[in-house]
């Protein structure tokens, strides 16, 4: 077999594999590893953590649609402190490598929260989520103004230092994505993950109300992976040297080529999990075995392919 | 919480045979030895829909009964109504198809260290894993009486061979279509105090488990319930399929069903709050 390096970075930050969990989509990592084991992917991107204890939306939090399903959970979890007492120590003792997603209501919360993680060992990269659709007031999705997402993660920057690397969580539910990367980027984001879910309604045809308690949810799945492509694509195409880690409906090898060949460094993998607990290791096995089968002695080749010149 | 699930396995099963039981579907499907694990209460997740599907979630059906020496191996046995597309799609599976499977998952119903009297309480096909439950309790020598109800005669799944762990089953049905007229829950407070009842194991609608526990509360009687969420996962990763419920100190949080459940004591579950915001 040709020998392929599958190895990744994302800022400062290097993962031996491209593949992740999504954040929200793997709990506390305890729940997957009964069926692998969870040091064999790239790394766990753990739940949106904020500062304290959080009870999320009422139910129903869910609807299947089709090739893909809305959530509608909000940020339910432990809170910052607990979840780094018992959670975090857990993942370390596997031994996998970790990113560690944080959400808040004010930038003053975000950067809270990145103090309280400066001083925790074992953490590979921090992921600032300005971009959960299910959240009260969509005024606060920081990540739909190019202003509010860069004084977030310039607070996060400023605590942070340049010891680890902040990936900014961005939604495609915006008018010119772009520049609000470009924008988090210039505020000292070192890399970005593109997409968020995409907000949506199911209306439940017996009650003849919206569907989900929160009346909206975020839209993930197979569904989408076309806006994650063109997202990832066309921020890639304008800031090239930011890695981007991308997600978006991933649910096999073949789709995460396409996240990579648009110019993902590393892939995201949520609703496919929801459907099928081996799924990161198939879409793993199958990447590898793609880029072998097309010619790639490297993943860091395939990174951006498609925008190669015509000539090539 | 380091072992989540211990026994459960991701597996590619042979369904052995499916059989039309009234409006519900009977499928035994070969597990193999996953088969020794499973405990009364538990599920299994199955992906639906084939390979192509358009349908990107599992679907958690409570076992009803295995079978740890069949002549075709270890097998379960699911109660399967054909509601949505999943369930249809299911249904229509026939002997020698092979089905995706996660199991098995979730609580199992507590069973009682010494032979006491308990009453199972099932509605619609709620009572499915009453009946596998109901044979584990009478090998325990406890004395089961057993409850059915729902809408409609068609709707009632109380199978013959189901009925020999039992020593009553009574059926009230809303339209008196068969067994009594009524609700199911109208004659529990009497039942509790007749025949001295120390545990109530109920599954079906979230309603009915809410009815039967304010019964409950108040006595000495334990309320083990399977409740049931819209779950996505069914592995504890999605945190969709959650409940409002308190914990020894009185603090409310929601807990997953799906991990948690869906056999949970119904005192501690909070009713009331079941589908709002905390």
């Amino acid at each position: 077999m040709t020998a392929l390096d599958f190895s990744t970075t994302l800022g400062n930050a290097w993962f031996p594999a491209p593949t992740f969990t999504a954040s929200g989509c793997a709990s506390s990592g305890r729940e997957l590893s009964q069926f692998f084991d969870i040091k064999a992917m790239g790394g766990v991107v753990t739940k949106s953590v904020m500062l304290k204890a959080r009870n999320g939306r009422a139910t129903p939090r869910m609807a299947e649609t089709p090739s893909g399903m809305l959530n509608s959970i909000g940020l339910q979890g432990p809170g910052i402190d607990a979840f780094l007492a018992k959670d975090v120590p857990y993942l370390v003792e596997q031994k996998a490598r970790i990113i560690i997603s944080i959400a808040g209501e004010t930038v003053e919360e975000y950067s809270t929260l990145a103090r309280k993680l400066r001083s925790v060992s074992g953490i590979s990269a921090i992921e600032v989520n300005i971009s959960c659709p299910n959240v009260e007031n969509r005024g606060l999705v920081f990540a739909c103004d190019t202003e509010a997402s860069r004084r977030v993660i310039d607070g996060v920057r400023r605590t942070i230092g340049g010891e680890l690397p902040i990936i900014a969580k961005l939604s495609p539910d915006v008018t010119d994505l772009v520049s609000i990367a470009k924008g988090v980027v210039d505020a000292g984001a070192d890399g970005l993950a593109l997409i968020n879910t995409v907000l949506g309604m199911v209306i439940n045809l017996d009650t003849m109300r919206p569907h989900l308690g929160g009346k909206t949810g975020g839209l993930s799945g197979p569904a989408i992976k076309p806006i994650a492509v063109r997202a990832v694509y066309q921020v890639h195409a304008e800031i090239p040297q930011v890695p981007i880690l991308g997600m978006g409906g991933i649910s096999n090898g073949r789709d995460a080529l396409e996240m990579i060949a648009a110019g993902a460094s590393g892939v995201s993998i949520g609703t496919a999990s929801f459907g099928n607990p081996t799924a990161i290791m198939s879409i793993q096995n199958e990447l590898k075995d793609l880029l072998i089968a097309k010619g790639f002695t490297s993943l860091r080749q395939a990174i951006g392919y498609a925008h190669r010149p015509e000539s090539e | 919480m380091a072992g989540i699930n211990k026994n459960a396995a991701q597996i590619r099963a042979n369904v052995v045979s499916n059989k039309r039981v009234g409006q519900y579907h009977q499928l035994i499907i070969n597990i193999g030895d996953l088969a020794q694990t499973c405990r009364p209460g538990n599920f299994a997740a199955i992906s639906v829909g084939g390979e192509n599907s358009r349908m990107v979630l599992r679907r958690a059906f409570a076992i009803s009964r295995v079978s740890a020496n069949s002549p075709s191996g270890g097998t379960m046995e699911l109660i399967v109504a054909p509601h949505g597309q999943g369930s249809k799609w299911l249904c229509a599976q026939g002997e020698g198809a092979i089905l995706d499977i996660v199991v098995p998952l979730g609580t199992a119903f507590g069973i009682p260290t010494e032979p006491v009297q308990v009453l199972l309480v099932g509605g619609g096909y709620g009572s499915a894993p009453l009946f596998g439950l109901a044979e584990v309790l009478n090998a325990k020598g406890c004395r089961v009486d057993m409850l059915l109800g729902a809408s409609t005669a068609s709707k009632i799944y109380a199978p013959m061979e189901g009925k020999r762990a039992v020593n009553s089953l009574r059926i009230y049905t809303e339209d008196g279509s068969m067994g009594q007229t009524g609700r199911v829950t109208e004659p529990i407070a009497g039942l509790i105090q007749d025949l001295n009842i120390a545990v109530i194991y109920s599954c079906g609608p979230m309603a009915m488990l809410s009815a039967i526990d304010e019964i409950a509360r108040g006595t000495d009687v334990v309320h083990q319930c399977a409740v049931e969420e819209s779950m996505a996962c069914g592995i504890g990763i999605c945190m969709t399929c959650v409940l409002p419920v308190a914990d020894a100190d009185g603090n409310i949080s929601m807990l997953r069903s799906c991990i948690d459940g869906p056999v949970m004591d119904g005192s501690f579950v909070q009713w009331d709050k079941v589908g709002k915001a905390l």
